[in-house]
C-alpha cells in the first residue's frame, strides 16, 4: 500500500510506570482502507488508541494526522480534527436518548456560533439533520432513537457509540472491540455496518478478537505483542505467520 | 397583594434566580456551595453605583452581575481543576472570603459589618424581579433545547467522553460558572434594592447551602427543578406556620423524605415527557 498515509505513528513510545505498554511503535495508515489491529489481552492495542485520541500523552515519540503532530493537542482539539473513537467497555450518556447522542456528537460540525444558543430544530442545518439520521438509520437505530440509550440492549448499545462516532464525520474512525458481547447475529450485522461506514470514505482501524471479523472485512492487519508490533500484512498473510500464529492464534485453537 | 405576601413572592422570585445561578454549574456536573458569595458582589456594586454614584437600578443590576461574573469566571478557572466534593469545599470556601472582604474591606462605602444603610433612591417593584426570572426561563428554555444545552448535559454525563467527541469542556465548565455568577449577582442586586438593607451576614455559608439545597431538592437535571426546589422552600415553611415550634423539624422530615423517595431530585427529564405520564392516564379508565 503505497497511497497517502492518513495517520503516522513515529516511534511512538508509552511507559506506566516500568511497563512499557507501547513499545517503539511505527506505524502507517492510508487513507481509505479498514486496518486491524490485534494481539493477546494486554499488548497495548487500547492504549494505542488513547494515545491517539490524546488521553494520555506518549512518553516519546509523534503521531500525525495528515502531517500534524497531535501529541501536544487535547482532545477535543484531536477530535476536531477528524478522528472519532468508540470504547472497550461502552461508555454512553447517561441522560441522552439515541438521538441525542448522535446531534452531541456532530457537536463541533455546526458552522454558525450563534446557532449554537438557538433551538436545535431550527438553525442545525437540514443537511446536518440528514446526517445524522443517515448515521442512525445505517446502524439500525430509526426505530429507537427516542429510547434512552442505556436502557437499549447490549448490541445496540455498542451501535449507539459507532453511531455517535461517525455522526462527526471523522476522517478515521477507531473501534475498540466492538463486536465483544455480541452474539452471532449482531456480529454478521457489524460486519455489513463497517462496510458500510467504509463506504462513506472513512478509514477504519478496528481492534478485534473475533477472527471472523478480522479476516472478513480488513484490508491491513497489524499484530502487536508486549507493546511491539510483530507482523503487518494482508489477511492472507498474517494467517500463516509462524510468529503470529504462535503469539496469538495459537492460543485461540 | 398585602405586602406580607408581596414580601413572599420577592422573596421567592430572587431565590428562583438563586437557585437557577447554582444550577448552571450543576448542568456540568459542577457542584458550588459559594453562590451567597455571587449574590454578595452583585449586591454591593449594585448599591454602591445607586447610592453613591447615582446610576439608574437597571445599569447597576448588570455591572454588579457582570462583576459577580467577572469574579467567578477568575475563580472558575483554577478551582475546576478540582472535582466533587474538592470543588465543593473550594466554592465554600470563596463564599466566605467574599463574606469577610465585605466585613472589612470598603467599610466607609458600604458600612461593613454594621450594615448597608440607605439603599433605596431607586425605588424597586415585584415585577422587576419576576421580570429577570422570566428572562432568565426564557434563557434556559433556549439553552435546553440547543446543541449547547446537550453539550452541557455531555459534560455533566461523562466529562471524558464529552472531550473525545470534541466538546471544549474546560470552556464550558468555566461558562456555565460565569453565567452562573451573573445570576446570582443579578439576584444579589435585587436583593437589595428590594429590602434596602443589606450586611455581609446576609450571605454566609447557610444561604449558600440552601441555594444548593433548592437544586439537589427540586432536581438537576432540567431548569424546573431549581424552580421547584426554590419555590417549596419558600413557601413551604409559610404554609407550615400553624405547627409552630414544630416547623423546622417537619421541615427537615419533609426533606429527608424526599430524598429518599426521589433521590434525582422531584423534577427530572423523564416526568417532562408526555409519555411518561400515559400510564398513569391510563389506569384510570374503567
Ligand atoms: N492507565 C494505565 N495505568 C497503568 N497501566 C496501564 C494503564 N492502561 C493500560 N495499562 C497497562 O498497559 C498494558 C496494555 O494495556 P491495554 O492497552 O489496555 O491492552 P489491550 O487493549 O491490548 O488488551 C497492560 O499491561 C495494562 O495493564
Ligand atoms: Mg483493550
Amino acid at each position: 500500500m503505497k497511497d497517502t498515509p492518513l495517520l503516522t505513528l513515529k516511534g511512538t513510545y508509552k511507559k506506566f510506570g516500568g511497563l512499557s505498554a507501547v513499545d517503539n511503535l511505527s506505524l502507517k495508515i492510508s487513507e481509505g482502507y479498514i486496518y486491524g489491529l490485534i494481539g493477546p489481552n494486554g499488548a497495548g492495542k487500547t492504549t494505542i488508541f488513547n494515545l491517539i485520541t490524546g488521553v494520555y500523552p506518549c512518553t516519546s515519540g509523534s503521531i500525525l494526522l495528515d502531517d500534524v503532530d497531535l501529541t501536544p493537542l487535547k482532545p477535543y482539539r484531536i477530535a476536531r480534527l477528524g478522528i472519532s473513537r468508540t470504547f472497550q467497555t461502552i461508555r454512553l450518556f447517561p441522560s441522552m436518548s439515541t438521538w441525542e447522542h448522535v446531534l452531541i456528537g456532530q457537536n463541533f460540525l455546526s458552522r454558525s456560533r450563534i446557532g449554537e444558543i438557538f433551538p436545535i430544530r431550527r438553525t442545525q442545518g437540514l443537511a446536518l439533520r440528514a446526517q445524522a439520521e443517515e448515521a442512525l438509520r445505517i446502524l439500525g437505530l430509526w426505530e429507537v432513537r427516542d429510547r434512552k440509550a442505556v436502557t437499549l440492549p447490549y448490541g445496540s448499545q455498542r451501535k449507539v457509540e459507532i453511531a455517535r462516532a461517525i455522526a462527526a464525520q471523522p476522517k478515521l474512525l477507531l473501534l475498540d472491540e466492538p463486536s465483544a458481547g455480541m452474539n452471532i447475529r449482531e456480529t454478521e450485522e457489524l460486519l455489513s455496518v463497517i462496510s458500510k461506514i467504509h463506504d462513506l470514505g472513512i478509514t477504519i482501524l478496528v481492534i478485534e478478537h473475533d477472527m471472523r471479523v478480522v479476516m472478513g472485512v480488513c484490508d491491513h492487519i497489524v499484530v502487536l505483542n508486549f507493546g511491539r508490533k510483530i507482523a503487518e500484512g494482508t489477511p492472507m498473510e498474517i494467517r500463516q505467520n509462524e510468529e503470529v500464529l504462535e503469539a496469538y492464534l495459537g492460543k485461540e485453537e | 397583594m398585602s405586602s406580607y405576601q408581596l414580601d413572599l413572592f420577592s422573596s421567592l422570585g430572587i431565590n428562583i434566580l438563586l437557585a437557577l445561578s447554582v444550577y448552571c454549574p450543576m448542568a456540568t456536573g459542577q457542584l458550588s456551595i459559594g453562590n451567597a458569595g455571587f449574590m454578595a458582589i452583585g449586591a454591593y456594586v449594585s448599591a454602591m453605583l445607586t447610592v453613591h454614584v447615582h446610576l439608574p437600578l437597571f445599569p447597576s443590576l448588570i455591572i454588579g452581575g457582570i462583576a459577580a461574573a467577572i469574579i467567578g469566571v477568575l475563580f472558575g478557572f483554577p478551582a475546576l481543576r478540582l472535582k466533587g466534593i474538592f470543588l465543593a469545599m473550594a466554592t465554600l470556601c470563596f463564599g466566605e472570603i467574599v463574606r469577610n472582604f465585605f466585613m472589612n474591606f470598603l467599610q466607609t462605602l458600604t458600612g461593613g459589618a454594621y450594615g448597608f444603610r440607605g439603599i433605596g433612591d431607586v425605588p424597586i417593584l415585584i415585577s422587576w424581579i419576576w421580570g429577570w426570572v422570566a428572562l432568565s426561563l426564557v434563557f434556559f428554555f433556549f439553552l435546553s433545547r440547543s446543541r449547547l444545552g446537550l453539550a452541557l448535559m455531555a459534560t455533566h454525563d461523562d466529562q471524558t467522553v464529552s472531550e473525545l467527541i470534541g466538546i471544549n469542556i474546560v470552556f464550558l465548565k468555566v461558562a456555565a460558572f460565569g453565567v452562573g455568577a451573573f445570576i446570582g449577582g443579578v439576584a444579589g442586586g435585587l436583593y437589595a434594592h428590594y429590602y434596602l438593607y443589606i450586611e455581609p451576614e446576609f450571605f454566609n455559608v447557610w444561604e449558600s447551602i440552601f441555594i444548593a439545597l433548592y437544586v439537589i431538592m427540586g432536581g438537576m437535571l432540567t431548569y424546573w427543578g431549581p424552580v421547584l426546589g426554590a419555590s417549596i422552600f419558600t413557601l413551604l415553611p409559610e404554609f407550615l406556620r400553624f405547627l409552630q415550634d414544630w416547623r423546622g423539624a417537619f421541615f427537615g422530615v419533609v426533606i429527608i423524605g424526599l430524598m429518599i423517595a426521589r433521590p434525582s431530585g422531584l423534577v427530572t427529564r423523564e416526568i417532562l415527557r408526555i409519555d411518561f405520564w400515559i400510564p398513569y392516564l391510563k389506569r384510570r379508565k374503567p
